[in-house]
C-alpha cells in the first residue's frame, strides 16, 4: 500500500471514529446537564475561581449578571439590589491596589440560612445558595447575617423581570450563581462575560469533580476564601489576593 | 398588710377619653405609615440594603425587652416572695402583655411581606433564633395571661407562685432570645458574642422597671390613688441597682473589645470618631441614660426625680438601641484587615442612614398601642389596687396577690 493511501485510509478512519463518537460526547455533555425533573445534588458542589491578578478596572461581570438576571435599579445606589459587584482594595501601608468582584459566596455553612426564620434563604445540595421567593417574608435577618453584604432586600417594585428569575419587592435576593443556566449546563452570566470580553479572571466548575479544571486548579496552586476565619468552606474561591 | 382591694378605674372622665383618643390616633398614624411602606416599598424609609433594620426595630426591640423587663415587679412579688410588691403584681403582668404586643405589631408591621405572617407561623427552620423568639413571643403572651388569671381569679390564688416562677424563667429565656438575635451574629463584630444576651437581659430590668414607675406613678395620679413612699421607696433603689448593672455590662463590653487589637477599629468608632453614634452613646446613652438618672435616684427622694429619673432611663434606652442596632450596622463589615475598600455598595466606609417620618411614626405607633392596651385593660378589669398608701400596707395579714 502506498504511503498516500495509507494516509488517506487513516484519516479516514479518524474522521469515522470521530463522526461516531461526537454524538456520544455530546450525549455525555447531556447527560451532565440535570433535566428539569432531577433533583441537585450532593455529588457536586458548584463554584467559582477568581484570579484577581488578571481581574481589571472593567465591570463586565456586573453588567451581564444584572443583564441576565433582569436586576435593575431606579437610580437609588442605596437601596437598588446589587447581585455582584466590583471592590477595589488598597492596603493601607503600603499602597498596593487590587480590584475584584464580590458575590454571594454560596457558603456550606451559610450564616444567611442559619437565621432565616421560615427556612426560605436555603441551599441547594450541589452548594448554591438561594432564597425562595414565596416563603421570604423580608424580615432582613439574612442580610445583616451575610458576611460579604451579598444580600440586597427589594426596596420597591421591580419591572422587566426575567422568566427564570423571580423576584418581588419586599423579598430578599442574592446571586444565584445563574442556577438557571446551571441547570442547563452552561455557565454563570459573569464568567461567561468575564472570559469573552474581559480579563479571563473567572473560572466556573465542580469543585467535587476530580477532573474539572477547577478542581485541578485548586489541587495545584494557591488560593484563598474571604474571611476564612469564619469556616464558612466558601464555594467562590480567589486567588492573588 | 391589709387584704388589698382592687378596683378598676373608672375611665369616663373627659381626660380618660382624651388620652384614649390621642392614643388611637398615634396607632392610626402607625398603621397609615406601615401601609405607606408597604405600598411603596422600604425605598420611602431611610433604610438601605446597609442599614436594613432601622428605627422601627430600635422601637420594637425597645418594647419587647421593656415587656420581658416589666413583669420583674410581679416576680419580685411572687417568686421572691416579697409582700410590698404584691400590690403592683397585677399591672406588672399588664404591663408586660401590652408592651409586648405593641413591639410585635411593629416588629411584624416592618417586614418587607407582612402578608406573610401565616408563612412565618407555619414554616420553621428551628436553627433560627428568629424562629424560637416565634415561640418565645406567643408562649410569653400564654404564660403571663395564666399568671395573670391566678392572680385576678380567687380560687386560682394558690397557683400564683408556681405560674409566677414559669413566667419568670420564661422572661429570662425570651430576653436571652431576643439578645442572641444579635449576638448570633458571627460577621458583625459590634454584635456578635455571648454579653448580648445577659446585657439585654439587665437592660430589661432597667427599662421595664423605667416603664412600670412611670405607669404607675401616671395611673395613681390620674385616677386619685395615693401612692406612698414605702412601694416608691423600693423602686427608686431598684431603679438605681438596675441603672448601675447596665452601665457595668457596658462597660465590659467596651474594655473587652479595647484589649483585643482587632477590635480597635470598632471602639475607635463607637467611642471617639462615630458622629451622631459617640454623641448619642456619650450623652444619650452614659450621660442620660445612666450617670444622671442615678444621681436623681440617690440624690434626691422626690417623686419628681424618680419620674424624671425613669423617663432619662427610657431616652437612654432608646439611645443604647439606637447605637447598637443602627451603629452596628453603619460601622462597616471587616472583610479585608487593614485595607481601605472602595465599591458601589459603600463597602469599607460608615453607612448613612436617617429616621424617617414612616419609621418613627410606626414606632411610636407601636409605643401607643402598648400604652392604650394598658388604658383599655385598666378599665376592664381590676388590676390597680384602691390605694397603695403606705398606712394601708404597713399592716400584716392575708393577702391576695
Amino acid at each position: 500500500m502506498s504511503p498516500e493511501r495509507r494516509q488517506f485510509l487513516a484519516w479516514g478512519a479518524a474522521a469515522a471514529a470521530g463522526s461516531a463518537l461526537a454524538p456520544g460526547l455530546r450525549l455525555v455533555e447531556l447527560a451532565q446537564a440535570r433535566s428539569p425533573e432531577e433533583a441537585a445534588s450532593k455529588l457536586q458542589r458548584w463554584g467559582l475561581l477568581i484570579d484577581v491578578t488578571k481581574c481589571g478596572g472593567c465591570d463586565d461581570c456586573v453588567t451581564a449578571c444584572h443583564a441576565e438576571n433582569g436586576v435593575s435599579g431606579h437610580g437609588r445606589p442605596e437601596t437598588d439590589a446589587q447581585w455582584i459587584r466590583k471592590l477595589s482594595i488598597r492596603d493601607k501601608r503600603t499602597g498596593y491596589a487590587q480590584t475584584l468582584p464580590l458575590m454571594c459566596q454560596h457558603c456550606e455553612h451559610p450564616p444567611c440560612v442559619d437565621v432565616c426564620p421560615t427556612g426560605a434563604s436555603f441551599k441547594r445540595d450541589d452548594g448554591i445558595v438561594l432564597v425562595d421567593k414565596h416563603t421570604c417574608i423580608g424580615c432582613r435577618y439574612c442580610v445583616l447575617a451575610c458576611p460579604y453584604g451579598a444580600r440586597s432586600f427589594i426596596h420597591e417594585a421591580v419591572s422587566g423581570q426575567k422568566a427564570d428569575v423571580p423576584r418581588g419587592k419586599g423579598t430578599v435576593e442574592s446571586c444565584t450563581l445563574c442556577v438557571h443556566r446551571v441547570d442547563r449546563g452552561e455557565t454563570p452570566a459573569c464568567v461567561e462575560a468575564c472570559n469573552r470580553d474581559g480579563g479571563k479572571a473567572m473560572a466556573f466548575g465542580d469543585l467535587n469533580d476530580a477532573s474539572s479544571a477547577i478542581h485541578r486548579r485548586l489541587k495545584g496552586e494557591a488560593s484563598s476564601q474571604i474571611r476564612a476565619d469564619l469556616a464558612l468552606n466558601t464555594g467562590v474561591r480567589y486567588q492573588g489576593l | 398588710m391589709a387584704s388589698i382591694q382592687y378596683r378598676e378605674i373608672e375611665g369616663r372622665s373627659g381626660a380618660y377619653l382624651a388620652l384614649l383618643g390621642a392614643l388611637g390616633a398615634l396607632v392610626l398614624a402607625g398603621l397609615g405609615a406601615a401601609w405607606l411602606m408597604e405600598h411603596e416599598g422600604h425605598h420611602i424609609t431611610g433604610m438601605t440594603n446597609r442599614i436594613v433594620w432601622g428605627t422601627p426595630h430600635v422601637f420594637a426591640v425597645f418594647l419587647i425587652v421593656a415587656a420581658s423587663g416589666a413583669l420583674n415587679v410581679a416576680s419580685i412579688a411572687s417568686v421572691f416572695g416579697r409582700e410590698l410588691y404584691k400590690p403592683l403584681a397585677r399591672l406588672s403582668g399588664l404591663l408586660a402583655v401590652a408592651l409586648l404586643a405593641g413591639g410585635l405589631a411593629v416588629l411584624v408591621l416592618d417586614l418587607g411581606r407582612p402578608d406573610r405572617l401565616i408563612v412565618a407561623m407555619t414554616h420553621y427552620n428551628f436553627k433560627s433564633v428568629f424562629a424560637w423568639n416565634i415561640f418565645l413571643y406567643t408562649g410569653f403572651f400564654a404564660v403571663v395571661a395564666l399568671y395573670l388569671w391566678t392572680m385576678l381569679e380567687r380560687r386560682m390564688n394558690g397557683y400564683t407562685r408556681r405560674a409566677g416562677v414559669l413566667a419568670f424563667l420564661w422572661r429570662l429565656v425570651l430576653t436571652t432570645g431576643t439578645g442572641s438575635i444579635f449576638g448570633f451574629l458571627v460577621a458583625r463584630e459590634p454584635f456578635a458574642g455571648a454579653l448580648m444576651a445577659p446585657l439585654f437581659i439587665v437592660m430589661s430590668f432597667s427599662l421595664g422597671l423605667a416603664v412600670f414607675v412611670l405607669v404607675l406613678m401616671a395611673a395613681c395620679r390620674w385616677t386619685g390613688r395615693r401612692l406612698g413612699e414605702a412601694v416608691l421607696g423600693r423602686l427608686r433603689s431598684l431603679l438605681g441597682v438596675f441603672v448601675a448593672t447596665v452601665l457595668y455590662f457596658v462597660a465590659v463590653q467596651h474594655l473587652s473589645n479595647l484589649y483585643i487589637a482587632r477590635q480597635h477599629e470598632l471602639e475607635r468608632f463607637f467611642l471617639l470618631e462615630g458622629g451622631v453614634y459617640t454623641a448619642l452613646f456619650w450623652l444619650g446613652q452614659v450621660l442620660v441614660g445612666g450617670v444622671l438618672p442615678l444621681a436623681l435616684l440617690f440624690g434626691a427622694a422626690s417623686r419628681g426625680a424618680l419620674a424624671a429619673a425613669a423617663a432619662c432611663v427610657i431616652a437612654g434606652g432608646f439611645a443604647q438601641l439606637y447605637v447598637l442596632i443602627i451603629g452596628g450596622q453603619a460601622y462597616p463589615q471587616q472583610m479585608f484587615p487593614e485595607k481601605e475598600i472602595v465599591s458601589s455598595f459603600f463597602d469599607g466606609v460608615v453607612a448613612s442612614y436617617a429616621p424617617s417620618l414612616p419609621e418613627i411614626a410606626l414606632g411610636v405607633g407601636g409605643v401607643a398601642l402598648a400604652l392604650a392596651l394598658t388604658t383599655v385593660a385598666l378599665k376592664l378589669l381590676p388590676f390597680l389596687p384602691r390605694s397603695l398608701a403606705d398606712g394601708d400596707l404597713a399592716h400584716g395579714g392575708p393577702t391576695s396577690a
